[in-house]
């Protein structure tokens, strides 16, 4: 005869594993969401530690408000980290001219124009975009891109920071794109055709209505995007140049923060010389710059978020 | 009281008319030129690479000439290294999700662990090859073996895995749930045999995604100091090796013009093997893509 209900239950309270598997799961589990809290503490410890290993060698002045970067000299070696921020900055700054107006149109297109079955070829599409490999980009921005505009404008050298620009921008449109899109497309239909009841073109209905809307989510979309591009390595490691320089020239050979790090892992800085030391502390402000944006992204999109 | 005037209306109305079609095709141009984008970038690396496509350059290994040079090494790493990171990775994701989704409480420490978990999503990854380095390289000496490499890159994708498990957990009807515990399941065993069982489409979906972004990233593994000339196949996670990315950097960065054919070769690799694991995604989503 099988058991009864009344049995089962019995016998299956009775099991004291079942009730320490209950109570130790949970446990595991906690440990298991904590490795990435510890992953974000060692990042920052590793690179704090590091980073004061290499200002006890290097003054934290000359570091912080230096405008030569010359790591490789043997006897005049200096450190100041303005040359790369420098790099940098012209690198996001022509990704961003490029990538800003052709994300946020493409994203009023897809939200407010494109029919259901257009939306549904162009987002994928994106999204292979998106998921294309940066080295990809950066062999592209060498190999098409670079002389592409040698041929347009002859003065411009195999090394650069308008091509890696150019491509990083391409790089960033699906995430601007994307994230735009999502902000556009949660402002509620309601609005939007009471606009167009009144009269208002589609158009119209775009500039004064979505946009206006959906501002905190196009403005935190593009703020991400700059944190990327700050970021991004390789595209620049390869199209860039490796040469530090504090001025205002966009046709040369430059170095932003990553492909320093990248240069000087590539060669053999040994363990423990002062150039090993130093891809910390070009790490570390790498790591406030992109953080910065993060931070300033998530407070954009929460403190100025219109509520419907 | 005034009325509508016809005529300016229709005047007005004109130019207005005439701003929205612009726009329109403004628009439309915008998100046409992305698209092209793409279309160049493909089109060019395979016009590029193509001609070096043969099974000598899967077969052969790394090499100063040009025409000798294979890709073998490279994608046997890449084989390598995908099998410490998928497994490593999925177990800290899945865990995470499940952890945050259906056991935390709604306290601080939770709060912290999301926000850290979105700010870690936009560290870059070149930053997680210096915490890779000082970690895994040098403090627990693995050096640059396929298990340092995997592990860093592990923790780079973790929060797209957590991301994706997270709502594919969510996405599990909470009828499903209630009917379980009715029939006297305790909370574990739910999870594993009724919510687990539910999500996984998704979160494979999720984490293969992930793992094809592991594959196409070079800039950790270039700061771990993965080598690049390897004459050998490795043959355990300890051993040293390389990877696809690692391998088109180098040729790339070439100033020889042959090796630019070469490093377009081996980007066609790389992107079939990226294109190969999206459809296996494609195909998981749309199979098991039940509505409840």
């Amino acid at each position: 005869m099988r058991p009864s209900v009344q049995e089962m239950i019995a016998k299956s309270n009775g099991k004291k594993k079942k009730k320490v598997l209950e109570k130790i799961i949970p446990i595991i589990l906690f440990l298991i969401a904590s490795v990435s809290v510890l992953t974000s503490i060692g990042i920052v410890l590793t690179l704090i530690f590091e980073t004061i290993t290499f200002f006890t060698r290097v003054p934290i002045f000359d570091f912080i408000f230096g405008t030569t970067w010359l790591p490789f000299s043997n006897n005049e070696a200096q450190f100041g980290i303005w040359p790369l921020i420098i790099g940098t900055l012209k690198v996001t700054l022509i990704a961003i001219i490029v990538a800003v107006p052709i994300g946020i149109s493409a994203a009023i297109y897809l939200s407010e124009y494109a029919s259901e079955n257009v939306r549904r070829v162009v987002k994928p599409v994106l999204e292979v975009l998106a998921g294309v490999p940066t080295i990809v980009y950066g062999f592209f921005a060498l190999t098409f891109v670079t002389p592409v505009l040698q041929a347009i404008y002859p003065e411009i050298k195999i090394f650069n920071a308008i091509s890696p620009g150019i491509v990083v921008g391409i790089m960033i449109i699906p995430m601007i794109a994307s994230l735009s899109e999502d902000a556009m497309s949660s402002v509620p239909k309601s609005i939007r055709e009471g606009a167009l009841a009144m009269g208002s073109t589609k158009f119209e209905v775009a500039w004064k209505i979505t946009i206006p809307a959906a501002l905190s989510g196009i403005v935190a979309s593009i703020v991400l995007a700059v944190s990327r591009a700050i970021g991004e390595t390789m595209i620049v490691s390869l199209a860039a140049g490796s040469t530090p320089r504090f001025d205002g020239d966009f046709t040369d050979s430059i170095q932003t923060m990553t492909a320093y790090i990248v240069q000087v892992s590539k060669g053999d800085a040994g363990y423990g010389t002062t150039i090993y030391y130093s891809i910390y502390a070009v790490g570390f402000t790498l790591f406030l710059f992109t953080m910065a944006m993060n931070i300033l992204a998530g407070y954009v999109s929460k403190r100025f978020r219109e509520e419907y | 009281m005034r009325y509508i005037e016809q005529q300016t209306v229709v005047k007005r109305m004109n130019g207005r008319l005439i701003a929205n079609a612009i726009f329109k095709y403004i628009f439309l141009a915008a998100t046409l030129l992305a698209l092209l984008a793409l279309v160049i970038l493909l089109f060019r690396i395979v016009t590029q690479g193509a001609g070096n496509l043969s099974i000598d350059f899967l077969t052969n290994f790394a090499s100063r000439f040009p025409d000798q040079a294979g890709i073998k090494a490279a994608l046997v790493g890449s084989l390598w290294l995908m099998m410490v990171v998928a497994p490593t990775s999925i177990i800290l994701g899945v865990g995470s999700a499940i952890y945050l989704e259906e056991y935390a409480k709604q306290n601080r420490i939770t709060n912290f662990i999301r926000m850290n978990i979105s700010n870690l999503a936009g560290v870059p990854s070149v930053v997680f090859g210096l915490l890779g380095l000082t970690i895994f390289v040098r403090a627990m000496a693995l050096g640059n073996s396929i298990l340092a490499a995997g592990f860093t890159m592990s923790l780079l994708i973790l929060p797209v895995i957590i991301v994706a498990s997270q709502e594919a957990i969510r996405a599990v009807p909470g009828e499903l749930r209630d009917a379980s515990y009715g029939m006297g399941a305790t909370k574990w065993q739910t999870i594993l045999k009724i919510i687990l069982p539910a999500a996984i489409p998704g979160i494979l979906t999720g984490s293969i995604l992930a793992l094809s972004r592991a594959i196409g990233e070079t800039a950790p593994l270039i700061v771990i100091g993965v080598p690049v000339i390897i004459q050998f196949l490795p043959s355990g996670v300890m051993d040293t090796f390389t990877a696809l990315p690692m391998q088109i950097y180098d040729w790339a960065s070439r100033p020889q013009q042959e090796f630019q054919a070469v490093a377009a070769a081996g980007i066609i690799v790389l992107m079939a093997v990226l294109l190969f694991m999206n459809s296996i995604a494609v195909i998981i989503r749309n199979k098991f893509d039940k509505r409840y």
